[in-house]
């Protein structure tokens, strides 16, 4: 084959692997800066109990995973049986913040499709949302021993992204040192 | 028509329902001078909405786009400058907030590569165009000539030579 014919095919199908590539990306699955850095100072009342607070002290000396919620989010609800799961099984202890919400609608939420969390905090207006860099509900991280922010999690956690990434990884977590 | 009148208060109510949905964002009187406003437009004009990925803050209606801008706001009124506020939003939602995200080590790739492409392009561009000049010498003017002539035999003598006298 002449070799002038051979240069565009080959920036062609160059062009056609970036292409597929970008087919299975999802462009909001944004890395998050936070990975790797300990949680923000943060400070919530807690939904059901609107007197006591939810900040980073609940969340020292062991691994967590804390789940941004919201009871007009869809997707929230379809991911909630998996929390349920991991509440029943106590795999680990789940934390909620309860994202620009009202404090009925979300309490409701609860009653009907039952309480995974440990305890929720209360972000009426999201701006404790800002500062752990949430987009949109749902959004996970998995929280260590030492506070820092291992693993996060856009959207729905599937159930095979539980077992193959995040179970093992909290079986890691749970043995390093606190 | 019954309808007109109906219609045309209905217009005229548009511009105050707007007002009405947008209550919560940012008015003209939270600003504390016209400087701090035009300060403010410019910042969000370069900040992407993360939430609606191709809209900048200034333009998108989602309502983390409008925390965002209250968090802006507000930080500029604690005498927070430009650098600042756009680091405070890096640290949380990476450098994917910026329309012009700083040249480093994941980002060189977007910034070097059109500039290689372009290089190349000029490049393939120069040994095509000297190659057409190789296979096509300029005619000669005596070639020009021949070919007047021929055409003209032919009876079509429509090229802007002088005929031979």
């Amino acid at each position: 084959m002449k070799r002038a014919l051979v240069i565009p095919l080959l920036v062609f199908f160059v062009l056609v692997g970036f292409l597929y590539v970008g087919l299975t990306l999802d462009p909001h699955d944004l890395p998050s800066p936070l990975v790797g850095k300990d949680i923000p100072q943060f400070q919530l009342t807690q939904l059901k109990n609107p007197q006591a607070t939810f900040s980073n002290s609940d969340l020292a000396g062991k691994v967590t995973l804390v789940n941004a919620w919201a009871s007009w989010c869809v997707t929230c609800r379809q991911e909630h049986q998996l929390l349920m799961n991991l509440a029943k099984q106590n795999t680990i202890a789940v934390f909620g913040i309860n994202y620009k919400d009202e404090r009925g609608d979300a309490l409701a939420y609860l009653q009907q499709l039952g309480d995974p969390y440990v305890m929720n905090g209360h972000d009426l207006n999201g701006r404790v949302g800002i500062e752990w860099g949430i987009i949109a509900t749902p959004e996970s991280f998995l929280v260590d021993k030492r506070g820092v922010i291992r693993y996060k999690v856009n959207g729905m956690i599937t159930t095979e992204a539980w077992t193959k990434t995040i179970e093992p990884l909290i079986t890691q977590l749970n043995k390093e040192p606190s | 028509m019954r309808l007109l009148p109906i219609t045309l208060l209905l217009l005229l109510w548009l511009p105050v329902a707007h007002a009405v949905v947008e209550n919560q964002d940012i008015l003209p009187g939270d600003f504390t001078s016209p400087g701090q406003k035009q300060r403010f437009k410019e910042l969000i004009k370069d900040l992407r909405c993360t939430v609606c990925q191709n809209q900048n803050l200034a333009d998108s209606h989602a309502s983390l786009a409008v925390d965002l801008r209250h968090q802006i706001l507000e930080m500029m009124q604690k005498g927070k400058n430009d650098q600042e506020i756009m680091d405070f939003l890096v640290a949380r939602y990476g450098d994917f907030v910026l329309y012009n995200p700083p040249f480093k080590s994941t980002t060189y790739i977007l910034w070097t590569v059109p500039f290689i492409a372009l290089f190349f392009a000029l490049g393939l561009l120069v040994r095509l165009i000297k190659k057409r000049q190789q296979q096509q010498p300029p005619l000669a003017g005596t070639d020009k000539q021949a070919l007047a002539d021929a055409l003209r035999s032919a009876g079509q003598s429509s090229l802007n030579v002088k005929p031979k006298k």
